[in-house]
Order: C-alpha cells, then sequence, then structure tokens
C-alpha cells in the first residue's frame, strides 16, 4: 500500500535553531533518505518552503480567486512529505517514527486510496 | 427448529468461525458477508440434507467458498483480493481443511491475531473493545450498545468506522513482531478483561453470567500468557480469570438471584482452577514486575484461601488495595480499598470514606457504590438507613440478578 507521510511542524522553531542544529537536523534527514530508500519504500517527497511562500487557489463561479498564505492559522505547519509503498500500517508507522521531525512536530500518515485511475498517472 | 439451532450456533461459535474467515479472506466486511451467506445456506440445506457431523466447521467451509466467490466476482478491493486468492490457490497454504480436523478449528491463532488488529493503537480506544467483542464474541450490535449504556446507532456508527479504518488504513492482521509487543500488550489485556466483566456481569439482561464470554476471555488470556512467556501481567490476568471462574456457578442460586462473596458455598468453589491460578500469580509474581493484575489477582487469592468468609483476610486485602490504588487511582477502586478498610480496621471509618468518594459526583450513578455502603450501613445496625441505600442500588442497576439480589436485602431489613 502507498502512505503519504506528511511532516508537520512549528515553523518557528527552525527560525529559531542555531546554525549547527539546522545542519544536524539536515544530516539527520539525509540518513533517513538514504535508509528508506535502500528499504526499497520511497517513491518520492521532498521539503517544501515556509508557509509563507503559500499560494491558494479556489474556484467560485466560474472564476479562480488566487490569495496568498494558507486559508487558516495554525500552530503546526506543512514542512514536506514523503510518499512510500510498504506492506501496511505497522511499517509505515515504523518509517514515520524515523522521520526526524516527528521528535518534535508530527506525522500524519495517509493511506492511498484504490482508485488505480488517480494514482498510476 | 433450525433457525434456533443456528441462533445458538451463532452465538456459540460465531465469533470464532468469523475470526478464522477474516484471517482468511483478509477483510472483517467480506468475512461477515461470507458468514452471513454460509447461514443462509445452512438454513436452506441442513433441512434436506441433515444437520452436519461438524456444524460450525460445514459454516467455515461454506464461508470460506462464498467469501471468495465474493471476492473473484465483485473484485472490490482488487489488490488484495489477488493476493488473496493467490495464497488460496497455493495448495501449501490450506493443508488442513476445517472440515477434517475440529482441533485445528480450535487453535487461537486467529483469534489472536485478530485481537491485536482490533487493539491497534490507530483505532480509537472505545471502538477497540467494541470490535473485539462484535468479531471476536459474536455479540450483535444491540448487545454491544447494552454493554456500554449508549444508543445502538451510535455502536453501529463505531463498529463501521473502526471496520473501514482497518480497511483504508492498511492495518494488519498480525501478532505484532516481539519487539512491539509490550507496547501494545496494555490495550489486549484491557480488552479481554472487559470481555471478562461483560460475561461475569453482564450489564444488562435476565441472566447474571454469559458463561460464554468468559471461557472465550479465558482462552484469549491463556493463549496471550503463552505467546509472551516474559510478560508478568499477561500471567497475572490469567490468573485473576481463574480465580474469578472457579466461582462463577458459585455466585448465582437455583432461581437466578447473585450470592455475595461472603455467602457463597464455597465448596462449589472450582479448585483445579484455582490451584493453577496461584501457580501462575507465583509465576508471575516471580518476575518481579508488579502490575494492576497480579494485584487483583493476588486479592483474589486471597479469598480462594479463606476457608470460611469469616476467615478472609481483610488486613492484607486492604493492603494490596492501597498499593492498587496508587497504581491505578480510579474511584472504583478507590471505593473497593474502602470497602476492604472498613472490614478489616473501622466500618466507621470505612463508612466516612465512601461517603466522601460519593460527594465526589464522579461514581453516583454505579450501582456497586450504593450497594457497598448499604451493606457496611447494615453490618452497624442501621437498618432504614441501609434499606435506602440497597433502593438507591436497585434504582441503578438493570441486571435481573443484581436486582433480585437487593430486593431480597431490602426486604430481609423490613
Amino acid at each position: 500500500m502507498q502512505y503519504m507521510l506528511l511532516i508537520y511542524g512549528d515553523e518557528k522553531l527552525w527560525r529559531e535553531m542555531s546554525e549547527f542544529e539546522i545542519k544536524q537536523t539536515m544530516q539527520a534527514y539525509v540518513e533517513f533518505s538514504r535508509e528508506l530508500a535502500a528499504s526499497g519504500a520511497l517513491r518520492g517527497g521532498s521539503e517544501l518552503q515556509p508557509v509563507a511562500s503559500a499560494t491558494t487557489v479556489r474556484v467560485r463561479n466560474g472564476k479562480p480567486l488566487v490569495c496568498d498564505g494558507p486559508f487558516a492559522e495554525t500552530k503546526e505547519q506543512l514542512g514536506g512529505y514523503y510518499l512510500i509503498d510498504v506492506p501496511d500500517l505497522d511499517a509505515a508507522i515504523h518509517w514515520a517514527a524515523k522521520i526526524p521531525s516527528a521528535l518534535h512536530g508530527s506525522i500524519e500518515i495517509r493511506p492511498q486510496t484504490a482508485n488505480q485511475a488517480l494514482n498510476q498517472v | 427448529m433450525f433457525a434456533r439451532a443456528l441462533e445458538m450456533l451463532q452465538r456459540r461459535d460465531g465469533g470464532r468461525i468469523l475470526a478464522g474467515l477474516i484471517g482468511k479472506l483478509g477483510s472483517i466486511e467480506l468475512a461477515e458477508e461470507a458468514l452471513q451467506d454460509a447461514f443462509t445456506a445452512a438454513l436452506e440445506r441442513w433441512p434436506v440434507d441433515g444437520v452436519p457431523m461438524n456444524p460450525a466447521a460445514w459454516l467455515t467451509t461454506v464461508a470460506q467458498r462464498r467469501g471468495l466467490d465474493r471476492l473473484r466476482y465483485e473484485r472490490r478491493r482488487p489488490q488484495a483480493g489477488a493476493e488473496v486468492l493467490a495464497a488460496l490457490a497455493d495448495p501449501g497454504a490450506d493443508a488442513t481443511p476445517y472440515a477434517a480436523d475440529s482441533a485445528h478449528f480450535d487453535l487461537p491463532d486467529e483469534r489472536l491475531r485478530l485481537i491485536f488488529t482490533c487493539c491497534h493503537p490507530a483505532l480509537a480506544p472505545a471502538s477497540q473493545v467494541a470490535l473485539a467483542l462484535h468479531t471476536l464474541c459474536g455479540l450483535t450490535t444491540r448487545e454491544i450498545a447494552r454493554a456500554f449504556v449508549e444508543p445502538e446507532a451510535t455502536t453501529a456508527q463505531k463498529l463501521v468506522r473502526a471496520k473501514a479504518k482497518i480497511a483504508r488504513a492498511g492495518i494488519p492482521y498480525e501478532v505484532p513482531p516481539a519487539d512491539a509487543l509490550p507496547a501494545r500488550l496494555a490495550a489486549v489485556l484491557a480488552v479481554v478483561y472487559f470481555l471478562f466483566n461483560e460475561g461475569y456481569t453482564a450489564a444488562a439482561g435476565e441472566t447474571l453470567v454469559r458463561p460464554d464470554l468468559c471461557v472465550e476471555a479465558v482462552r484469549l488470556a491463556r493463549a496471550i500468557s503463552e505467546l509472551m512467556p516474559g510478560q508478568a501481567e499477561a500471567h497475572g490476568l490469567l490468573a485473576l480469570l481463574l480465580f474469578h471462574d472457579s466461582r462463577r456457578t458459585a455466585r448465582v442460586d437455583s432461581s437466578g438471584a447473585l450470592v455475595p462473596l461472603e455467602e457463597q458455598d464455597r465448596a462449589q468453589w472450582r479448585r483445579p482452577l484455582i490451584d493453577e491460578a496461584r501457580v501462575l500469580l507465583e509465576r508471575a509474581i516471580a518476575q518481579r514486575a508488579a502490575g494492576p493484575y497480579q494485584l487483583q489477582a493476588a486479592i483474589a487469592a486471597l479469598h480462594a484461601e479463606a476457608r470460611r468468609a469469616a476467615d478472609t483476610d481483610w488486613v492484607q486485602i486492604a493492603g494490596l488495595y492501597g498499593r492498587l490504588l496508587r497504581l491505578q487511582p480510579s474511584p472504583v477502586v478507590e471505593l473497593n480499598a474502602a470497602v476492604a478498610y472498613a472490614l478489616a480496621f473501622s466500618l466507621e471509618e470505612g463508612l466516612r470514606w465512601i461517603e466522601a468518594i460519593e460527594a465526589r459526583g464522579v461514581i453516583e450513578k454505579y450501582h456497586l457504590l450504593h450497594a457497598a455502603r448499604a451493606d457496611l450501613l447494615r453490618r452497624q445496625g442501621q437498618r432504614d438507613a441501609a434499606r435506602a441505600c440497597y433502593a438507591s442500588a436497585l434504582e441503578r442497576t438493570g441486571n435481573q440478578a443484581e436486582r433480585r439480589y437487593l430486593a431480597a436485602r431490602i426486604a430481609a431489613l423490613v
């Protein structure tokens, strides 16, 4: 099954980190990604720019409405994701728990639907 | 006639057959539909062909076939379906057909796997218990709703959500690997304990005890204790259930009324179960990892040891409840601690403790709070106050056997 591991954390924490701490975290991410890739489970993933760079689009009455930022103010923001292919939820939990940000933020595990018409594009 | 017989079969074996089917077919919903098909088929075939030698095995075999048919033709879950079909096409995968070997049918593996699935931390705790009662013990939505004192629609919704989550999130049907077992153990033990209690004092209905649930809970506790020999609490739970189970038949008199511990015919207690429980408890205590189940088992052991009710070592029991209360602070445990304290040291101080618990209001609706208070007042000779408290207890329980007992207590005090 394919799962999205959505990485949520407080962006403020990143901004307050020392250069050394940032370096350490990045290194932990590199090692985690290598391990995940070596296991054969990795299908994709990326770190995302902070929400300040986000743009939200809605189409209402046939017109696209574009605005700055995300809709709601939340304490934790989506900061990145991995897409993995593993046998079951326990395996997904195993990888999610190893993501460095799980130590202070949280990882949301979302299973993909079985709708192959969408997923195989 | 066949409909009645099938209903009884469903009650007795439904849970076990379903657990096996879920393991084979990989989907709770599909297994339920297949089992329903099998019961429908039995209703058609048995009056014509006669009842098979092993009805449960017959139902299992037919349900399995119907389940596979559904998988093939409906293809509701194409990917999982293909895997199941491939596994079943492999002759090694099903080398022991159920029909030929009823001992195989009794193996707890499937149910053990299923209970770990039902207790997966990704499911809401309230749903875990409901799902376990439904899939492992074959309780209907109505029965579960009664046990939880909630509307049937709420229970139905909980079950539907939990089943959908298992299927969609890919919660596996397996006993977790050894390193993950201890973390998952607490939830599993809690569900088995709840199952037993539901059997031991059915929350509502005519009879006090549902022996089928007690037997199932003991069987599961035994399987878990064998699976995890290093876990003292697993042995503690099995010992606790065996101590209680040894008194099961002595708890109800011929008219179906509850007989309190103090008045039970101790010769009726089943000694082999007590002996086994004692060995288990000693083994657990030797592992030096105390926990709530071991403490409760130790309390039950002290009751089992007393030849007459008057010989009960209330001082030690009060001490054990004190330890239990520190480990597991809850108003119900505190109530038990207060009763033990009253009987060990001072009725008056015990009563004052119970009044303090009641004043906090958290378990004001709990009928045993009022029954315990009534009992201590009766011992003090305060007949009017005791009667009033028994009456409050009576108002708060739906179990007929308990109601009869409480009514008799009130009558004796008039």
